[in-house]
Order: structure tokens, then C-alpha cells, then sequence
């Protein structure tokens, strides 16, 4: 790696930094701002509500309570739960969740673009074809059904009428739980990337580098591989972006279709009984992992094309 | 010119295209022949059916597009037995075409360099591709001679310019590498798809001379195509002139340039951009080339022609032997014997005698 990728990098690494930091405040402020406080039990007096607060630092200002947020979270303390499990590390509240959601979600991501890919090089490999027809249908389907109305399609069927997999998660059985899920998430994925991939290969294809690599004598089969596919490939990794958004929506629902144990479940009880940290920690992680992502996104597509990596008119 | 090698023979070659508003009969009836080492231009006004042509030859046809009928006889001389073969790119198979004949055997410089070179891959792998895909030739053999035909198509540090993709070129350079591509086979004909067009008038001369330079060299057979009247004149020794499929005029050089016939061959010459005239005053041939979806009665210029003759618009005129010339012939029926006495323009006749002149 040159010097000019590295200097690449670090600005990248200070920009996403900033751009948390800047997400942590907004949150922050928006909790603020809704109504209700995590303590709204009848039986409380004033004095003892307001004991309460001062017990968390509710009842200081607010800029007060946020660099105290951001002071303590960078020693990996977020605070304890308010309302969920009162009085629980938020950590240990949803350290274990991470793996579940995440494990759930990157097999949904890994899986549906790999799908992604094959289909939409077949389906411009076929164009105008009853299979490529058929893809086009299947494409237009993923993109416009929800994950969750397929989830439970998915559950009646494979859930209900031909009992294979479990109805609702099971923790012994995390692998076996998982499988209805994944495929619901990844069927978007699938639709989505096969779409990009299919009008990315039928203009690769039209080329004039192709049409050199023919009359170069090579076989279809090397002009494919050896010249479509990787320049076919690069502009996919761009659409990966918005497809993981998507795809963090979407898991919100679905774990409660299924009640797994993750961390968008946890997101929606946080907000309905108001427990900040809660609902600030795992927000923030949402948050980094995105932004995580575009960096791994934006950094590797540089590292493939040639074009971005060297830098223009160089 | 006494035993000339004939290695291309092109006879009553008809192809069409199927497309949503029907047949389009793109090349009807086209003549061609290419001998070892010499240089053939094809010109003509855009659409005029230049690049199928070639694309036939080549065996690259869209897939939309079929050879109704005649043949591509391509003959070479088998490397090992020295036995003199023949055969019909027309009725070769696509596996045949793409292992024997594409590359090697035949090879294209395409247009626009900006856009024929694979971006993601170097220059280097894809000149040694070919040789290593065709000759089985080791990675250090190919290197070997990526760099000598580097440096042969004039790409100074050639070393390090293999490791470089070809957004790092310029326009000339990469056209260089694409002639560099061509090359890399040691095919027999170079196709050369107006190999100019897209770069700076500058480096057009020099692409130019390198490619006539490496022709003299190597004893390859060319096939120009262009609608730049001025640069066949600098390299081609034959001229076809094109239009609407058909091949209306040919001969050497200064036959359809000193003494054209055709009054499609007088209009691209008088619409030929030169230094002295008064650009705002380009000739333009009136109207536009027929629609060849459509049956074409007559000679398919004639409604674009102010000497058409009656019969033009009736009958297609055969090829007509220039009188006292072998290899210039004209597709009109102003060579007829019966025919009135036509001359061409007048204006275009001081451009030839100026043309005439400076050519001494
Ligand atoms: N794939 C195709 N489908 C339908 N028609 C085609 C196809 N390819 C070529 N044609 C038609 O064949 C005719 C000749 O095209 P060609 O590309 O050979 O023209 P050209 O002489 O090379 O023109 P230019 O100078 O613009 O390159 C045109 O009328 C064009 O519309
Ligand atoms: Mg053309």
C-alpha cells in the first residue's frame, strides 16, 4: 500500500469518526426531546422521581449529561439500563444480542449477493430470454415484497404447514433458528444486487473491450471470466451500501416476527419503555457499523479498481 | 507486381440484419480482394456497411446479422508442410473462427482507444494474452515479447509502462498498445477501423506512419477503413469506394483520385476538407443513403445523383471496366458505351488538377 492510500485512509478514518460523533449528539438530543421519561410510575412522588434523576444525572444540564455520555462511552461504559432490566451494564445487556443480529446479518449479505451475482450474470448471459424474463420477475418481486411479509410466508410455510424449522428462535438451537430469517433478509439482497449485476454485465458486455477480446480470438467462456466479470463486479460493490440499510430496517421487524434475541428487538422495547442508554448504545451501533461498512465498501472498491486506486491523470 | 499472393478474396457478399423494423439488407453484393503485403482502403459516408464488412471477415457479426450468401476466401501458406491452402470464412464454424482465424491470422485496430483496451487489467497482461491463449507460450517467452513489440509500436519504457492500466496512456499510446495487441499473434491482415479518428490530428500522422511502418516490416496485408478521403491517400494502394452496401468504385490510388467516375466518388471528393478552401464553403453531398430495409430498384445513388439517367432509377448498374485499365472499375451506368458524355464538375476538376500538382 502507497503513501497515498494510507494518507486515503486516515482521512476516511477521521471523517467517520467525526460523523459518529456528530450521530451520538443528534440521538442524544432527539431522546431528549421525546416525551415521557424512563421513571413513569404512578406510585412515585416528585421528590422521589427527582431523587432518581439526580441518582443518574438526569437533572443536569445538557451538555453536562452528553460529554459525560461521550466521557464514559469511550472508556466502553454506556450506562446502565433504566427500564429494560433495570440497573443492568447496557454492555452486558447487549453484547451477547451482537452476535445474533449480526451473524443473521451478514449471512443474509453474504448469501444474497453471492445469489445476486450468479443470477444477474445469468440473466444478461440469457437477456431476453424466458430466464431472464423470469429473473426480471423474481427481481422486481424482492424488491417490492417486504422481508417481513416474506418472513412470514416463509414461517406458515416451512414454520407451520411442513414443520422444519422453528417458529421462534430458539437458543439451543441457533444455526437451525436462523435459516428462516437469513432467507427472508437476504431475498431483497438477492433482488436487489441481481438487478444492478444484470444491466452491469449486458453493458459490459457491449464494449468495446469485449469486442477486442474477441477479436483477440479468445472463447466466450475467457471473455467472460477473464474480461466481463471483474469489471462487472466493481460497480456492484457500490450498491452494498444502501443494500445494508435496507437490510438494518428490515432485521428491526423481522426479529420480532421471530422474537429473536437481537439487537433491533431490543432497539423497539427500549424506545416503548424510554431507556435511553439502551436505546443511545445500540442505535450508536448501528451506526458504526454502517459506517464501518462504507469505509470496508469505499476502501476495497478502491484497492479493485485500478482506476480509483492509482488516482486520475495520474 | 508480377506474382502477387492474393491472401483475401471476397466474392458476391450479401449480409442482413435482423432487427424490429424487419430485414435490413446492410451489405449486398460486395467485391473485394486483399494481396500479401498491400493495402486496401474502404471509404465511404457512415452506414455505408464499412465495418460489417470487415466484422464479416473477421467473423464477428452481431448476432442479429447473417451472411445471406457469398464467400470470404482467406488463403495462406500452412507454416509447416509450405502447403497452399484456402478456406471459406464464410462456412467456418465460430470454434474455427475464434481458434484459428481471429488473432492470428487476422487482426483489428478498433476505433476509439479510449474505450478498446480492458480498464482493470494491464497493459502488459493483455498483450501477452493473446500469444500465451493461441502459442501456449510461457509467461517469460510472452513477456519476452510484449516488450519487443512495445518498443516496436514506438511506447518508450516499455518495462514499466506493462505494469501500468490504461487509464495511465494517453489516447496515441493506447493505440499504440491496441496495435501492440493486433500484432501479438503475428496475424497476416491488420483491419484497421478507422484507427485515427478518435485522436488529436498530431498523433493521427504518427499512428498512421507506424502502422505503415510495421506493415513494410512484417509483410502484412492492411484493410483500411475510413471516411477521411486524405489519410487513404497516404497509405492505401487500392481504393474501394462504398455506398449503400455495395463497392461503386475501385482502383489504385490515383485512378479514383485523379480520374473518379462515380458521381458518389466526385462528391466525397469534392466534401474532402483541404488547407486552401474556405471550410464555410464544404461541398455536401445532398439528401441521405436509402433506408436498405427497403427492396433498392436501380442504382441506389441515383435519387441523391443530379446526372442520374433514367435507367438508374430502373436497373442496378453492373461493374464497368474503366477502358485502359485493369484494376479501375465503376458501378454506374455513365460507363456505358450508349451513355452521354457526363464530365465531372468543374470545381472538382481544378481541385484534382491542384491535387495533381502537389502530388508531383
Ligand atoms: N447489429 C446491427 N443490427 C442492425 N443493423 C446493423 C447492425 N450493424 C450494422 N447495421 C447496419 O448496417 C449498415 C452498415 O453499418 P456499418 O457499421 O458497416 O457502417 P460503416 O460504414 O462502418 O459506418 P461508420 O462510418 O459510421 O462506421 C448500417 O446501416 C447499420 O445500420
Ligand atoms: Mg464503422
Amino acid at each position: 500500500m502507497n503513501k497515498s492510500t494510507m494518507k486515503y485512509i486516515g482521512k476516511r478514518l477521521l471523517i467517520s469518526a467525526i460523523t459518529l460523533v456528530i450521530i451520538v449528539a443528534v440521538l442524544f438530543l432527539m431522546l431528549k426531546l421525546m416525551p415521557g421519561t424512563p421513571f413513569n410510575d404512578e406510585k412515585l412522588t416528585e421528590a422521589q422521581k427527582l431523587a432518581i434523576y439526580a441518582k443518574y444525572g438526569l437533572d443536569q444540564p445538557f451538555f453536562v449529561q452528553f460529554f459525560n455520555y461521550m466521557k464514559n462511552m469511550l472508556t466502553g461504559d454506556f450506562g446502565v439500563s433504566f427500564g429494560i432490566v433495570r440497573n443492568m451494564q447496557v454492555s452486558d445487556l447487549v453484547g451477547p444480542r451482537i452476535l445474533i443480529s449480526f451473524g443473521i446479518g451478514i449471512a443474509a449479505v453474504i448469501l444474497g449477493t453471492v445469489i445476486g451475482v450468479l443470477l444477474g450474470i445469468y440473466a444478461a448471459l440469457h437477456k431476453n430470454t424466458l430466464a431472464d424474463t423470469l429473473a426480471t420477475i423474481f427481481s422486481v418481486l424482492g424488491v417490492s415484497v417486504p422481508s417481513f411479509v416474506l418472513g412470514l410466508l416463509l414461517l406458515l410455510l416451512l414454520g407451520v404447514t411442513i414443520p422444519v424449522f422453528p417458529i421462534l428462535y430458539e437458543s439451543s438451537h441457533p444455526l437451525r433458528s436462523s435459516v428462516l430469517p437469513v432467507i427472508a433478509l437476504s431475498f431483497g439482497v438477492i433482488a436487489n444486487v441481481a438487478r444492478f449485476t444484470r444491466s452491469e454485465m449486458i453493458s459490459v458486455l457491449a464494449s468495446d473491450y469485449i469486442a477486442l477480446a474477441e477479436a483477440k480470438g479468445l472463447d466466450r467462456t475467457t471473455i467472460i471470466r477473464k474480461h466481463a466479470f471483474r469489471n462487472t463486479l466493481i460497480p456492484v460493490i457500490t450498491i452494498l451500501g444502501p443494500i445494508l440499510v435496507n437490510l438494518m430496517t428490515g432485521s428491526m421487524v423481522l426479529e420480532q416476527i421471530f422474537s429473536i434475541p437481537g439487537l433491533g428487538r431490543l432497539l423497539v422495547e427500549g424506545i416503548t419503555v424510554n431507556d435511553y442508554n439502551v436505546v443511545l448504545a445500540v442505535s450508536f451501533l448501528y451506526s458504526v457499523l454502517y459506517v464501518v461498512m462504507m469505509l470496508i465498501i469505499d476502501i476495497s472498491y478502491g484497492i479493485i479498481d485500478p482506476r480509483i486506486r492509482l488516482g486520475k491523470g495520474d | 507486381m508480377a506474382d502477387r499472393e492474393r491472401i483475401l478474396k471476397i466474392r458476391d457478399l450479401n449480409i442482413s440484419f435482423t432487427t424490429d423494423h424487419g430485414k435490413i439488407n446492410a451489405i449486398r453484393g460486395v467485391n473485394l480482394d486483399l494481396y500479401k503485403g498491400e493495402t486496401i482502403a474502404i471509404v465511404g459516408e457512415s452506414g455505408s456497411g464499412k465495418s460489417v464488412t470487415t466484422k464479416a471477415v473477421m467473423g464477428i457479426l452481431a448476432s442479429n446479422g447473417t451472411i445471406d450468401s457469398g464467400v470470404i476466401e482467406y488463403s495462406w501458406n500452412d507454416e509447416n508442410t509450405g502447403e497452399h491452402k484456402t478456406v471459406d470464412i464464410a462456412q467456418l464454424s465460430e470454434k474455427d473462427l475464434q481458434k484459428e482465424i481471429r488473432g492470428r491470422k487476422i487482426a483489428m485496430v478498433f476505433q476509439d482507444p479510449m474505450t478498446s483496451l480492458n480498464p482493470t487489467m494491464t497493459i502488459g497482461k493483455q498483450v501477452m494474452e493473446p500469444m500465451i491463449y493461441h502459442y501456449g507460450k510461457s509467461k517469460e517467452e510472452a513477456y519476452k515479447k510484449t516488450l519487443e513489440l512495445l518498443e516496436l509500436v514506438g511506447i518508450t519504457d516499455a518495462e514499466k509502462r506493462m505494469k501500468n492500466y490504461p487509464h495511465q496512456l494517453s489516447g496515441g499510446m493506447r493505440q499504440r498498445v491496441v496495435i501492440a495487441i493486433a500484432l501479438s499473434c503475428d496475424p497476416y491482415v491488420l483491419i484497421c477501423d478507422e484507427p485515427t479518428t478518435a485522436l488529436d490530428v498530431t498523433i493521427q500522422a504518427k499512428i498512421l506512419e507506424l502502422i505503415q511502418d510495421i506493415q513494410k516490416k512484417k509483410n502484412l496485408s492492411v484493410i483500411y477503413i475510413t471516411h477521411d478521403l486524405g489519410v487513404v491517400a497516404k497509405v492505401a494502394d487500392y481504393v474501394n469506394v462504398m455506398y449503400a452496401g455495395k463497392i461503386v468504385e475501385t482502383g489504385l490510388i490515383d485512378e479514383v483520385y485523379y480520374d473518379p467516375r462515380h458521381p458518389y466518388t466526385w462528391g466525397l471528393l469534392s466534401a474532402m476538407p483541404d488547407l486552401d478552401t474556405d471550410d464555410d464553403e464544404l461541398y455536401t453531398i445532398p439528401g441521405t443513403p436509402p433506408n436498405l430495409a427497403y427492396r433498392v430498384d436501380g442504382d441506389a445513388f441515383a435519387p441523391r445523383n443530379q446526372f442520374a439517367l433514367n435507367i438508374d432509377l430502373r436497373v442496378e448498374p453492373p461493374m464497368f471496366d474503366v477502358p485502359g485499365s485493369s484494376t479501375h472499375k465503376v458501378a454506374s451506368w455513365l460507363m456505358h458505351p450508349n451513355a452521354p458524355d457526363v464530365k465531372m464538375p468543374e470545381a472538382l476538376k481544378n481541385r484534382i488538377e491542384k491535387m495533381k500538382k502537389e502530388g508531383e
